[in-house]
């Protein structure tokens, strides 16, 4: 058998989504951001909503996720992603709005706008990212950050004396009222993705249900500003993140009762 | 004839944005215009026009609910008073940047920082020269009147949409809390998802169809080449609005010798002045600015080539005088300049503004 006689569309096991758009990723080999695109792209897709999406991008690596994923966005304030959202859903209650937010929009300038729309219930997926830095300025400490880690603004380690202790931000969503499925994945495994992936669908799928805010934390690397190699950051991460950001469901209303 | 109602301008606005199909208000209160919630959380709109109303966490979110909004090609608004609105620079900055069509109320009270919860004008910079980071304008109305209150939130939506710009009603408490008579608009009903698709579907996140590319509403280009083009852009936008909408009233003009020139609360209390000067044989006139920026530039300096004086008369430590003045100077005219006007929430009296009137210009 040759190799033209494999190449054949019927004997295709994977291809790139449609709605992943065909230009160069500015993301840094290595990065979370990346399969989380591939993740949220496939979900709409598989989910028929290209149409009635739109997404929400942040200030931070993420900004231009609008130039990966083929769906209307807008772009938002930093930290602001939530309330913009807030705008979109409710005057356009047949959308499906989703906010896609690194740990420095979401947990730190606008800690505010995210517990609001989700103590609101807002009817929205919010994709969090939480690398525990701030990739795109340069590294510098993030409220994720651990105790101890180094970053541009904690040459030295991260103190409580100092920085004060990590934001558990998803544990405080998960308790208010308003959100319907608070989940903490990863992606740094074949296996993870997966996992990962059912989470986003399901969050994507509440929000067409209309079941109030679906959160998904996903728990990333940042090799670049941790200084190590993508295969060391996952380790790290692993080691290290888990430990801190205990990985799995916190909340799921639909197991109630 | 539509409705007559007895009505105080912070009700009117709330009233005049649901009766001409305003799809969505987002605010948080604040004295001296929380009426204007109030009134939408008792109207229901919801349940008539299917208007969205929704009190926010803070004033920058509701901004940013208006951003968000705004950018689905929705008519929607927001409103507060001056340290809200400082707080609401980022967000109208970020909408003028993404050239989004909205209204924005600034019911003004005295300043600086907390301030006073009186009426105040000092918020015209802010309004007029920018106020967040940029090169960017607004388009802005001064009502003087609770008829214009009403006015104005059809005529700003208009012109926000016409031009893809944000648009400012800038008044201040005491037209907010005046009562007065006002006729009232026939309800209009809100645009359809087709009306929005015509007017909006281009640029607008109305969701991404088979029959066009994806729309992108971001102030964000990292290329400055690009990015010195989208203000060139903009700039062009400006000059055309400041081309077209200038709007301004004058009163009692024709035989001026003298004139004044105030905006909103200021103008009523000059008009009281300008009684009482013309009852002294003094032939003043005076000129109101309705759209602040763009301001009657050309208007105020064919007046100042035949007037001995002007005089001008604000509620803050003396603004629009700086419009004047660059306005007279572009008319090649010396003729002098003067201000006058109360501060911290503080109404000049008409009888002040006669005294400086006559120790300003008449130097008597």
């Amino acid at each position: 058998m040759e190799i033209q006689d494999i190449i054949k569309p019927e004997n295709l096991v994977y291809e790139k989504s449609k709605l992943q758009v065909n230009v160069i990723s500015h993301y840094c080999p290595g990065c979370s951001h990346g399969v989380v695109h591939k993740i949220v792209s496939e979900v709409i897709d598989e989910l028929g909503i290209q149409e009635k999406t739109i997404g929400v991008s942040p200030v931070g690596c993420a900004v231009f996720a609008y130039n990966l994923i083929d769906i209307d966005w807008q772009e938002a304030a930093h930290g602001r992603a939530p309330a913009v959202a807030t705008g979109i859903a409710r005057t356009n209650p047949d959308k499906v709005v989703f906010t896609y937010q690194g740990d420095g929009d979401l947990a730190s300038i606008g800690a505010g706008e995210i517990l609001h729309a989700c103590n609101r219930g807002e009817n929205l997926v919010v994709i969090f990212i939480n690398n525990g830095i701030y990739g795109m300025t340069g590294g510098q400490m993030a409220p994720t950050t651990l105790l101890g880690q180094v970053t541009a603004t904690t040459p030295y380690g991260r103190t409580v004396e100092l920085n004060g202790y990590p934001l558990k931000i998803t544990e405080l969503i998960a308790q208010l009222p308003g959100v319907h499925y608070c989940t903490r994945q990863s992606v740094h495994t074949a296996a993870t993705v997966r996992k990962c992936k059912n989470a986003i669908r399901k969050a994507f799928q509440n929000v067409m249900d209309k079941k109030g805010t679906s959160f998904v934390e996903v728990t990333s690397t940042c090799n670049s500003g941790w200084k190590m190699t993508p295969v060391q950051a996952n380790e790290w991460m692993v080691e290290h993140m888990f430990a801190e950001y205990p990985q799995g469901d916190l909340k799921d209303n639909d197991k109630k009762g | 004839m539509g409705e007559l109602r007895l009505m105080k301008g912070n009700e009117v606005l709330a009233e005049a944005a649901v009766r001409c199909g305003c799809d969505g208000y987002f605010g948080y209160p604040i004295t001296p215009q929380s009426e204007v919630m109030e009134t939408l959380m008792e109207l229901k709109p919801w349940e008539t026009t299917g208007m969205v109303v929704l009190q926010a966490e803070s004033e920058v979110a509701s901004i940013n609910m208006v951003y968000g909004a705004a950018a689905t090609g929705k008519r929607v608004m927001t409103s507060s008073s001056s340290p809200g609105i400082s707080l609401m620079q980022e967000g109208i900055s970020y909408i003028a940047g993404a050239e989004l069509p909205c209204l924005i109320v600034n019911v003004q009270r005295g300043g600086p920082g907390l301030g006073t919860i009186q009426p105040s004008q000092a918020d015209y910079f802010q309004t007029t020269k920018g106020g967040g980071h940029g090169d960017y304008r607004l388009i802005t109305l001064a009502p003087a009147s609770v008829q214009e209150m009403h006015d104005f939130v059809e005529l700003a939506f208009n012109l926000a949409f016409k031009y893809r710009n944000p648009a400012m009603i800038l008044t201040d408490g005491a037209l907010g809390q005046m009562m007065e008579k006002v006729e009232l608009a026939d309800q209009k009903p809100r645009w359809t998802r087709e009306e929005i698709l015509a007017k909006s579907g281009s640029w607008a996140t109305t969701g991404r169809t088979p029959d066009r590319q994806r729309n992108i509403v971001t102030s964000l280009e990292l290329d400055s080449e690009k990015m010195e083009q989208n203000n060139i852009r903009l700039q062009a936008k400006y000059q055309q609005i400041e081309e077209n909408e200038v709007r301004y009233e004058e009163i009692l003009c024709e035989d001026a010798e003298y004139l004044m020139v105030a905006f909103g609360t200021s103008s009523r209390v000059c008009q009281k002045a300008q009684e009482v000067l013309r009852e002294q044989g003094v032939k003043v006139g005076l000129l109101r600015p309705i759209t602040l920026w763009p301001f009657p530039s050309r208007v105020i300096g064919e007046k100042a080539k035949s007037v001995k004086g002007i005089l001008v008369v604000e509620m803050s430590a003396g603004q629009m005088v700086e419009d004047v003045k660059l306005a007279v100077f572009d008319a090649c005219c010396c003729v002098p300049v003067a201000y006058t006007g109360r501060m911290g929430g503080i109404l000049p009296s008409p009888g002040e503004v006669v005294e400086a009137f006559e120790q300003k210009l008449l130097k008597r």
